[in-house]
């Protein structure tokens, strides 16, 4: 038994050593390119975030209220990839952190990963 | 004071495997089917806008409005207290189970978003008939699966005349709603009639007795046991009957709709120049399913062979008949302005065309096979096998 | 309802009413004047968004309100008729006893008692407050029982995937859609693509507007001459009327 704990121990320390050594572990790739303040603080936005779009989505949808600050077109627009134009692809905003929370969005199967392309009758 | 003797239905142990593994290759190629539907949209069925449901659904309503029908054999022995029947409760409710995930499975694997099953458990429209199907299901399970308990364990068999009567009439409310799906329609000349709902619990009564028949008699030649001739006369002459009601629901329908004048070229359509529709009901739905069973049952000298022939056909002819409630009620134009002849490049006013592609009849058959793997284990492993009392069958003639 | 807005009401039921004028003046008008919300509100039932379809004005042959549509909202050029979606289409009719030709545009009729709405299992299709019916796909789970049910042929059934979409028209694989009136357009004080095409092309059979608003040139056209609601007999009072069927 206690031979059995010993080497869970120090199983342990061996696999938080090569943790700590950088390049080991694959981390996301948050590139936050254009300045400035999200709409929310840092943490809420990393905890809440889905939450924040989904009453958003509801909202819209159901009750026709179009406000951009927890919008999911206005989280791309800023946060696209000015290179890629995309907030899809190996670091693309979203997926980058996504691929390594191993979380699948939904969204992608229906909303446009990239920014612009405003309709003609869309106030500006 | 003969009780058939339990026999063990452990033997045979490769034929047993054998069977798994046929069973299993169909459910595989209904689960790729299912795959590549799913991966590449059903642009790859032989689905459209206008046929939206095809076959898998003709499976899966066979197998649904089947289990509950199967159901039956249980109700008439617990609620009408005969005992040949109530010999046979414990497989009636075990195909009822199986048949029924058979049919769910068929029908959540042809969805647009299957990932979002649990959406579909969780949000209810409580307006919608099919919201109203989904808990009949769920409650289906719940109550076969008690009824089977309070059946199989000694200690609670006294409840088990209070859940078979819930059972009987859950399974009524249930086949109710199913043929309400198609009931509610009212846009659709094939559909909107009340009547939908009472003659699908008549065909659940007879595509569910024959499956009941078939299986019966599979597990019989497995074990090498012969059912008794009386027996056998009681249960052919109930699938007369119900095969016969299913023909005088058809017809009473058919005869209605031709009163109506605004329904004729539909009629005309189904019952004249519709093409393969046409040919489904009268070969498949008419004489497969209805004439030519009652002619296997009635005919002298019936032997089991012939009656599990005709159970066969009425399965056959249950398919055709989904196919032209389903499919057919879907071909025929749905008409937006009367009077008026249409065109537009939505097939607005024509016939719309129909090719089921393999992988549609594929997951078809793995609804069935998951259903056979179900019983073929179940059966198995617990004591299914009919157990009758000869001595009170002959007190009782 | 605050102040602001029951003056910005006025305003606009005056500025309609206006409009309504210079519309019966030369019997035809332009682009109807509809009330823009601001975007922080929820759309009321105040509103009854609704369409009138004069066919003695649509062309045969002319499909400028269907090629709107489909650029408006991502839907690619019909290639494959049995399965792109086509929330909007140009049907010709022939009266089969008269021989008597139109030609029309047929969509989502936005009724007030929708059958679509009815049927859904999830509550994935609904009817907003201001009378427009819409598909919630968070939660459509591609049964397509309300394409059974809907009595127009209204809905399609997205078939393949898609990543060409507008991102104010989330569209994709598996699940239903219809027309929507171009919500996005009509919540902003926008009117429907195809609206404005028609008119654009010069037709000016198409208006768009509140039906609840007396003063609106919709409900004045609807209140002056008879206008047919499609399969009337069903009793679904519909948001789209024709005239001159």
């Amino acid at each position: 038994m206690r031979a059995i704990a010993l080497a869970v121990l120090w199983g342990l320390t061996f696999a938080a050593a090569h943790a700590a050594e950088p390049g080991r572990t694959p981390l996301p790739a948050i590139a936050i390119e254009k300045p400035g303040q999200c709409v929310e603080a840092k943490d809420v936005m990393r905890r809440d975030h889905m939450k924040l779009l989904k009453h958003q989505r509801d909202k819209t949808l159901h009750e026709g209220i179009r406000t951009k600050k927890h919008s999911l077109n206005e989280c791309i627009a800023c946060h696209a990839s000015q290179k890629t134009g995309t907030v899809l692809g190996k670091d693309g905003f979203c997926q980058s952190c996504h691929d390594y929370a191993a979380v699948k969005p939904d969204c992608w199967d229906c909303h446009q990963p990239k920014p612009g392309q405003k309709t003609a009758g869309a106030r500006p | 004071m003969a009780i058939a003797s339990y026999v063990e239905t452990q033997s045979r142990p490769a034929a047993f495997w054998g069977l798994l593994a046929a069973g299993g290759l169909f459910l595989l190629a209904a689960f790729a089917a299912f795959l590549h539907f799913e991966h590449s949209g059903h642009v790859v069925t032989g689905m459209d806008n206008q046929i939206v449901w095809g076959m898998p659904h003709v499976f899966a309503v066979f197998l649904i409005v089947a289990a509950s029908g199967v159901l039956n054999v249980a109700s008439i022995g617990s609620v009408f207290g005969k005992p040949v029947y109530k010999a046979r409760a414990p497989l009636s409710g075990l195909l009822a189970l199986a048949m029924m995930a058979g049919g769910l499975a068929v029908l959540a694997a042809d969805l647009g978003r299957p990932d979002r099953l649990i959406v579909a458990m969780t949000h209810f429209n409580f307006k919608s008939i099919f919201a109203l199907n989904m808990m009949f299901y769920s409650g289906f399970f719940a109550i076969v699966a008690a009824y089977l308990v309070t059946m199989m364990d000694r200690s609670l068999n006294g409840y088990s005349k209070v859940i078979g009567f819930l059972a009987f009439f859950w399974r009524l409310a249930l086949t109710t709603a199913t043929g309400s799906i198609f009931g509610f329609l009212v846009a659709r000349t094939a559909y909107g009639s009340a009547l939908l709902a009472p003659m699908f619990i008549i065909y659940s009564f007879a595509y569910g007795l024959a499956a009941f028949l078939i299986v019966q008699g599979a597990m019989y030649a497995w074990n090498g046991l012969v059912l008794d001739a009386r027996i056998l006369a009681r249960m052919k002459n109930l699938l007369a009957v119900f095969v016969g009601a299913a023909l005088y629901f058809t017809a009473v329908m058919h005869l209605t709709s031709l009163y109506f004048a605004k329904q004729d070229a539909y009629e005309r359509f189904l019952l004249l120049d519709g093409g393969v529709y046409t040919a489904a009901f009268w070969l498949g739905q008419v004489a497969v399913g209805g004439l030519l069973p009652l002619a296997l049952i009635f005919l002298p000298g019936a032997t089991q062979a012939r009656v599990i022939a005709a159970a066969v056909l009425v399965v056959l002819g249950g398919l055709a008949q989904m196919f032209v409630t389903i499919v057919g009620g879907q071909a025929f134009p749905l008409e937006i302005f009367p009077g008026y002849a249409v065109t537009s490049s939505f097939q607005d006013g024509i016939v719309n065309g129909y090719s089921p592609v393999a992988g549609e009849f594929a997951l078809g058959f793995g609804g069935i096979a998951l259903a056979f793997l179900i019983t073929v284990v179940a059966v198995r492993v617990l004591r299914f096998l009919p157990q009758d009392d000869f001595a009170a069958l002959k007190a009782e003639d | 309802m605050s102040e602001n807005n029951i003056d910005r009401r006025k305003f606009l039921a005056a500025a309609a009413a206006g409009a309504g004028f210079v519309a019966i003046a030369p019997g035809i008008r332009l682009v109807e004047i509809a009330a823009a919300k601001p975007d922080n509100e929820p759309v009321t039932s105040k509103v009854r968004w609704g369409m009138l379809i004069d066919t003695t004005r649509c062309q045969s042959g002319c499909t400028e309100c269907v090629s709107a549509c489909g650029k408006e909202n991502g839907l690619s050029e019909v290639k494959k008729p049995r399965t792109d979606a086509q929330w909007i289409r140009k049907i010709d009719l022939k009266e089969l006893k008269t021989g008597r030709a139109l030609s029309l545009p047929m969509m989502c009729q936005h009724c007030a008692n929708p059958p679509c709405v009815d049927v859904c299992p999830t509550g994935a299709s609904f009817k907003r407050a201001d009378g427009i019916v819409l598909v919630d796909r968070h939660i459509c789970i591609g049964c397509r029982y309300c394409m059974m049910a809907c009595p127009y042929k209204a809905r399609s059934f997205v078939h393949e995937p898609h990543t060409d979409q507008n991102p104010e028209v989330p569209r994709g694989q598996g699940c239903v859609e219809g027309c929507t009136l171009c919500v996005h357009r009509v919540d902003r004080g926008g009117t429907p693509a195809c609206v404005e095409a028609c008119a654009a092309a010069g037709h000016n059979a198409m208006l768009f507007g509140d039906l609840n608003d007396p003063g609106s040139a919709i409900a004045k056209r609807v209140r002056e001459v008879k206008t047919t609601q499609v399969r009337a007999d069903l009793k679904l009072d519909l948001g789209v009327r024709y005239e001159g069927i």
